[in-house]
């Protein structure tokens, strides 16, 4: 049995909560400091595998860019790995909010436009 | 909506179709004005917001968190659906206090007469010129703001190896932007103990990609004759002089300067509106009324906020209250100041009108860290609303409500003051 105790700055919101996480064998037993549930989320998920959305850009076939997002977090460790497959990414106009341009960037999660352009 | 329509007399004209502006007019809209236009100089409406792709708007509005662009669209879309005129790559050049609007665009230059116009210009970054820096001046130097146009908006970087001066939060974000796309930023120096950024950024943007943040640190030396070659950062002593002998070299060939907002009022100057010297911004009442009637501000031109939410918030008072003075005219006022006592930076609004119903809510800011501290409202030697706060830093907007019944009671000043160790 191994235990620690972590402590963590939520980035769920502008509050940044001061989160302390007591971890048993990897997995978070108790969070204390968070005032919402979010934060207690943050706080497991944290401890066990840290997981973020990426927000970048993707380049269109007019040589202009759009706003794109991961539409949920991915692995923390695999971040760079996936900005390498956004940035051969290249998408046609027009695209719109919510256009889905990848089904799978990876960690199962898709690459969605973030605004608009025609 | 009438895209890219402009008469030339209007109820109302908004200056700025940033998330301010958009508010605002959607806001005057929905309280009964109906002639209504908003200006805005780009080519398309949403304001910075177009290049702050990053997530964490609109937590408070939306209770999820949105990509810069996308907590605009919202607004857009409720813009569209209503009758309100919209003339994009248009630029203000003048506004007089009797609301006569100068404009230019291709088109050439107009006057567009109002009966209330508001302002909603919103703020710019401090430069490297009114900060003093030494060494020379080579290409590179970017603010943090223009780093992020070139790269959000333009599609291309700026630099490979970046050294940031200042913690503010568009920094940080930039930190963590030029991160992911391939450049080394090897340091973030701020001058103060603390950083003015949000404590969430200094976690995901810095924390997560080891980007050192060095606290009571300054650029001492810019070096690179063509392009920026190289940075010398020093420690700095309370009164922020920099110590001999704990120099440290970067070679890099970009700096970004993410060393603080101001608001935007070249407009506001134009038509000779009071300002705060506090503030930087219009002196306004709880309505985000000037002291002129009929022009009324609200955002970032008259206070830089922490989150858009608040500025949406805010503007959505100011286009309320243009259409009350569409709809019903000029009020008398009967209003005492507001002023920033020990230990605070400024009080918004500056003047309360105890005309006015409802709640204020007062917005304020305090000057450095205070822990276990109190902050009370006082008026005639009473305290008249209180709170207390755990920690208090300069980077987080502070708010406090003044409820109706206190405000009708007032019979001097108020005084925003903190106190420390309680």
């Amino acid at each position: 049995m191994s235990e620690n105790i972590k402590n963590l700055t939520c980035i769920e919101c502008p509050m940044g909560c001061s989160i302390t996480v007591r971890v048993e064998n990897g997995v978070a037993i108790e969070v204390s400091g968070n005032n919402c549930v979010r934060g207690k989320l943050y706080a497991e998920n944290e401890v066990v595998c840290p997981k973020r959305v990426i927000t970048t850009t993707v380049r269109l076939t007019n040589g202009d860019v759009v706003s794109v997002k991961t539409n949920m977090p991915v692995e923390k460790s695999k971040v760079f790995e996936i900005m390498q497959k956004i940035n051969k990414v290249v998408a046609s106009a027009p695209v719109r909010i919510g256009d889905v341009l990848v089904e799978d960037i990876g960690c199962g999660a898709s690459l969605v436009a973030t605004d608009d352009r025609d | 909506m009438g895209e890219n329509k402009m008469k030339l007399n209007y109820d109302i004209v908004v200056i700025g179709g940033g998330p301010a502006g958009l508010a605002a007019a959607i806001s005057a809209y929905d309280n009964g004005a109906r002639d209504i236009l908003v200006i805005e100089r780009e080519k398309r409406l949403g304001g910075i917001l177009r290049q702050c792709i990053h997530n964490g708007f609109g937590l408070t509005r939306f209770k999820e968190s949105l990509s810069g662009p996308e907590y605009s669209a919202r607004f857009i879309e409720e813009l569209k659906k209503r009758e309100i005129d919209v003339a994009l790559e248009t630029t203000v050049l003048s506004l007089t206090q009797d609301k006569k609007v100068q404009v230019i665009n291709e088109q050439g230059v107009f006057t567009i007469s109002a009966k209330a116009v508001i302002l909603a210009m919103g703020c710019r970054e401090r430069s490297r010129g009114a900060l003093n820096i030494p060494g020379s001046r080579p290409a590179g130097i970017y603010s943090a703001g223009t780093a992020q146009k070139y790269i959000n908006l333009n599609g291309y970087m700026p630099g490979k190896r970046v050294v940031i001066l200042g913690s503010g939060d568009i920094g940080l974000i930039m930190a963590r932007r030029m991160t992911l796309e391939g450049a080394k930023v090897l340091a973030v120096s701020e001058i103060m103990p603390y950083s003015s950024g949000l404590k969430r950024n200094i976690v995901q943007c810095l924390n997560d990609f080891d980007i050192p943040l060095y606290l009571s640190h300054t650029i001492t030396e810019i070096r690179g004759d063509k392009r920026v070659t190289g940075v010398t950062i020093s420690q700095v002593d309370e009164n922020k002089r920099p110590i001999k002998g704990t120099e440290k070299h970067f070679e890099c060939d970009t700096i970004l300067f993410s060393v603080g907002l101001i608001p935007e009022n070249e407009i506001t100057k134009s038509a000779n509106i009071p300002l705060s010297p506090r503030t930087r911004g219009a002196v306004v009442y709880q309505n985000r009324e000037t002291l002129v009637d009929g022009i009324f501000a609200c955002g970032n031109t008259i206070q830089v906020h922490d989150l858009v939410d608040f500025v949406s918030e805010e503007s959505e008072i100011a286009g309320k209250a243009a259409a009350t003075y569409i709809l019903e005219g000029a009020k008398e006022k009967d209003s005492v100041a507001t002023i920033n006592g020990n230990n605070i930076g400024y009080v918004l609004p500056h003047r309360i009108d105890k005309n006015q119903k409802g709640h204020v809510k007062l917005f304020f800011r305090v000057t450095s860290t205070f822990r276990n501290c109190v902050i009370n409202v006082v008026s005639g030697g009473e305290v008249i609303a209180s709170k207390k706060r755990n920690i208090a830093v300069p980077g987080e907007m502070e708010t406090l409500i003044l409820t109706q019944d206190k405000i009708a009671l007032l019979s001097d000043d108020i005084t925003v003051e903190l106190k420390e160790g309680v």
